[in-house]
């Protein structure tokens, strides 16, 4: 890649700043994918952080990455790393297993230093042999005594010079793919506005990394990166949880019932808790609650009262909501809970990713409590779903799991931000007043849909009462009638069967006319399209069906899978969804890719596993 | 609210047949309750009784009022939700000592701590009754039940102690078959702003049949029991010959006249006054050395969180002053735009 003197085009490309916790590494990389995006690129990025809160500098557990996919074609923060940055000796050790086979290193080399060196483990003192890395790939830069070179007339201390060191590396980075520096530098002015002088310094930091580069290496091709159009609009950069937050408060707009959420922090769900807390300037109440029981307790309350009400957790904190669960369902309330899925079981791998509460979601109740699951499949759809969520619930008076995953809910990509007429607005069943007039009973329903009406205290002569003991369908209070029992669970799940007539169908894409269907659910879309792009354009023709209304699935879904000889369902659990596929496809078989290691999806561990069932299969 | 309307307690009650044991204590305390809230005068449309499991919990089924019978120890978390997204409703809780001490302490203490303006009514008939007869978190040491047949080897939660603990501003107590005290308490907890504990000592007729009878019957009630009311003498006995002194750092009880004590020395009642430390005191006392203290023990004003919650938001949304989630994300966001 070294080699030429000339600018090259590449579709995408793939770039990993990693360093020190304190090194600004997400900084550098969030700029570098925002410039990218506003010059046309699809951009997808994903952050990689130590568990530990404050490990030690230079240390091997102390470094964090930020990894960005920009081009065209873009549906993941990529598999592997065109180019890696690192930012010191533990970086470069740790990160190394990212970069593509042949791809471009950017390191510090005024950090291999005996003292770096040893705390990331190093036996010689040099690192790029020690690796076992061919010294063409690797650009060494003394970035520590450029920067210091650059702000030398300051009046800067050296702790304060240091912090501009990631603007240095980002410059290095522009100029290799040809970004306009004055766009880098806008993004900077925005985030700095309020310290000219901190701008200032960063700006020329840049300048001098982006000079470095053109005048050093001038021998070196730059690349230029494909862009691909996009709908019309305003756009911004969004990761997952964010994306949640905002869903909600847009149904909130849509369907006028104010925000309530009830929370507990938990690992990965809280970004949803802070967005919100935030957002009390937009009319949201948001309160952490003492435990995760009193965050779903309350959202019930609220949802009671008319409160759009929402509760978000990730799995463990799933468990301990599922009673008051059952009491939404028996009660017949709105309810919006968030399942950001991680690894567990239990504490299991807090801050990985995994698709593992798809049973519990759907099952892990009591009784007969069938639940509304829906689960995002991108950082940006988590909007989608989050509104989709709240429409249904709202609309079907019941409870509505919404799954995403650590993944999907820290990655991030562009984002179209919606117009007034892009979401539709949403019709709570309200009680009216000719049904009230004509002696309304709590638990009467419409017909058509079986949901019951929303009375909401404070208005008068509808005072009712609603609760965790089974209800008599016809007059509403509480029966212990076997034969009324079997009717109301009946009746529930069919209320809750009924939604499929208020969620769009599954649409099928890749090569829909093959024999084979790939099926996903949830945040591995990215992969399993990128997959299905790959195999259709490499001799292996598949379709693709990717869920997202899990429970009740799209009316035509299982019409749309029988169709095909094959269908290979790829999830991050031992299958879940396969086994729920199955129960409903009794005479299919349905084959499967699996992947359990608290990470996401390789492109090639789906295309290598669709490939190796279909040769077995022949 | 509090209307102008004139209401009367079958407003508050429905056409439901109540349920309990016949003898039970509760059937007095909704009676009284129904009682209080026509007093009250907050329409039944804006009332809300929130309640637990257990066999006071019950108890909005036999409201005419907004309803919700939950799950086990949740009624406060609940009801804390109910407040929060609506003010202006008047919420009740209602909780036996099972419910709300033992499955729902969490929330019981985290509701005290917050002061949320609900009206948190603990019926302690020191027993678990709807599951038969199991010893409860306030029953006494030694306890013989079904579930310790040789006798609890555990202490129980004083439900004041437990309420000044998470800095409760509003400790009451009721007994049963005290009708008056009961509706005085349930009234006085009503008006108070921030969360009101009621503590209503319950007989149990078929499990813990007279366990709180020493206290509790007409003949020995005027002198194991103190009537507490804020401004007044801290009298008792028969014919209100006795009165509560300071003894150190303690109370004494002593008869007014007698051994040196005059009317002078027998303490005042100050309900109002922030430090808990004398009201903690006279919730301790449990009837045998000193008597047992009813009426309102403490109520102190101190900021509610639905009216800081209310009062926050406000204050930040006028500030920011966004039309919608759009123009938030346009002006606080990175944007660019694609034509």
């Amino acid at each position: 890649m070294l080699e030429n003197t000339n600018v090259k085009t590449l579709r995408e490309v793939v770039v990993r700043f990693s360093g020190d916790s304190g090194d600004g590494m997400q900084l550098a990389g969030n700029i570098f994918s925002n410039v990218s995006a506003g010059e046309g690129n699809q951009i997808s990025t994903f952050p990689d952080y130590p568990a530990e809160i404050r490990a030690p500098q230079g240390s091997l557990s102390g470094v964090s990455g930020f990894q960005v996919h920009i081009g065209a074609g873009v549906h993941t923060p990529g598999d592997e790393a065109d180019v890696l940055i690192a930012m010191n000796p533990a970086a470069l050790k740790t990160n190394l297993r990212f970069l593509k086979k042949g791809g471009i290193i950017i390191c510090d080399s005024d950090t291999f230093r005996d003292a770096d060196l040893k705390k990331a483990l190093y036996a010689t003192e040099d690192p790029i042999a020690e690796l076992g890395i061919d010294p063409a790939q690797v650009m060494l830069v003394p970035m520590t005594t450029l920067l210091k070179e650059t702000l030398k007339d300051s009046g800067m201390d050296p702790k304060s010079m240091m912090k501009c060191k990631n603007m240095l590396a980002l410059g290095i980075v522009c100029w290799l793919f040809d970004r306009d520096v004055d766009a880098v530098l806008r993004k900077l002015e925005a985030k700095f506005a309020k310290k000219p002088a901190v701008y200032e310094a960063n700006a020329k930091v840049i300048r001098a990394g982006w000079d470095y580069g053109h005048n050093t290496h001038a021998s070196m091709p730059t690349y230029r990166i494909e862009t691909e159009s996009s709908r019309p609009g305003i756009y911004t950069d969004v990761n997952g949880n964010t994306a949640t937050a905002w869903g909600l408060i847009l149904a909130s707009e849509k369907s006028g019932c104010p925000l309530f959420l009830g929370s507990y922090p938990i690992t990965p769900a809280t970004d949803i808790l802070h967005e919100l807390a935030k957002r009390k300037d937009l009319g949201v109440k948001a309160c952490q609650m003492e435990d995760e029981i009193a965050g779903i307790c309350s959202a019930i309350g609220a949802s009671f009262t008319g409160a759009l009400a929402v509760t978000s957790t990730s799995g463990p904190g799933l468990a301990l909501k599922s009673e008051a669960l059952g009491l939404a369902v028996i009660a017949e309330l709105p309810l919006v809970a968030i399942d950001v899925q991680r690894g567990g079981p239990s504490t299991g791998l807090p801050t990985k990713t995994e698709q593992t509460d798809l049973m519990q979601a759907l099952y892990g109740r009591n009784g007969e409590s069938p639940i509304c699951v829906l689960a995002a499949s991108t950082p940006t759809d988590c909007f989608t779903m989050a509104f989709e969520a709240a429409r249904i619930a709202l609309e079907h008076m019941t409870p509505v799991i919404l799954l995403t995953d650590a993944f999907i809910a820290n990655g991030s990509s562009a984002w179209r931000v919606p117009e007034a007429g892009d979401y539709p607005e949403i019709h709570p069943n309200y009680l009216k007043s000719e049904t009230l007039a004509q002696g309304w009973k709590p638990y009467q329903r419409d017909m058509e849909t079986l949901v019951r009406y929303w009375a909401l205290p404070g208005t008068e002569g509808a005072q009712h009462r609603v609760g965790g003991l089974e209800k008599d369908f016809k007059t509403s209070v509480i029966s212990t009638d076997g034969a009324n029992h079997e009717k109301m669970v009946k009746t529930r799940s069919e209320k809750v069967a009924r939604i499929a007539r208020n969620i769009p169908p599954l649409t099928v894409q890749g090569n829909a006319a093959s024999d084979t269907i790939l099926v996903g659910w949830g945040g591995t879309y990215g992969h399993l399209l990128t997959a299905s792009d790959d195999l259709n354009s490499h001799g292996t023709p598949v379709a693709l069906a990717h869920f997202r209304y899990i429970n009740p699935l799209p009316s035509n879904a299982l019409d749309v899978l029988r169709k095909y000889d094959n269908i290979i369902v790829a999830e991050l659990n031992t299958g879940m969804f396969a086994d729920y596929l199955q129960s409903k496809l009794p005479g299919k078989v349905i084959r499967r890719i699996n992947k359990i290691e608290g990470q996401p999806f390789l492109v090639h561990e789906i295309t290598e596993g669709v490939k190796n069932i279909l040769t077995g299969n022949k | 609210m509090e209307s102008n309307q004139i209401f009367k307690p079958q407003d508050f009650k429905n056409e439901l047949s109540v349920r309990w044991c016949p003898g039970c204590g509760d059937h007095a305390i909704l009676n009284v309750l129904h009682k209080a809230m026509a007093e009250i005068g907050v329409p039944p449309h804006e009332t809300v009784v929130v309640s637990g499991i257990g066999c006071s919990s019950r108890l909005p089924y036999y409201m005419n009022t907004y309803g919700m019978h939950t799950i086990h120890g949740r009624a406060a978390a609940i009801a804390t939700g109910v407040k929060i997204a609506n003010p202006d409703l008047t919420v009740w809780q209602i909780s036996g000592d099972g419910d709300g001490l033992a499955i729902g302490g969490n929330h019981f203490i985290h509701a005290v701590r917050r002061n949320i303006d609900l009206n948190m009514l603990l019926f302690n008939n020191k027993i678990y009754g709807l599951t038969k007869g199991q010893y409860s978190p306030t029953s006494d040491r030694g306890t013989v039940s079904k579930s310790s047949p040789y006798g609890t080897t555990e202490d129980p939660f004083i439900p004041a102690e437990l309420c000044f603990g998470a800095r409760g501003t509003f400790f009451a107590r009721g007994i049963d078959v005290a009708l008056d005290t009961t509706k005085e308490v349930l009234i006085a907890a009503a008006r108070h702003k921030g969360a009101s504990v009621v503590e209503i000592l319950q007989n149990c007729v078929i499990f813990n049949n007279g366990i709180h009878s020493s206290l509790t019957e007409k003949t020995r009630r005027f002198n194991h029991t103190i009537h507490l009311r804020h401004g007044e003498k801290m009298l008792f006995g028969d014919n209100m010959e006795k009165g509560l002194v300071q003894d150190g750092f303690g109370l004494k009880a002593v008869t007014v006249g007698e051994d040196g004590y005059t009317m002078d020395d027998v303490l005042v009642h100050d309900a109002h006054t922030p430090s808990n430390f004398l009201h903690q005191q006279l919730a301790m006392m449990d009837g045998d050395t000193l008597p047992l203290a009813i009426g309102v023990i403490r109520d102190v004003n101190a900021p509610t969180y639905e009216t800081d919650v209310m009062q926050q938001v406000a204050e930040v949304k006028a500030k920011k002053n966004y039309a919608s989630l759009r123009d938030m994300i346009m002006k606080t966001k990175e944007t660019w735009e694609v034509k």
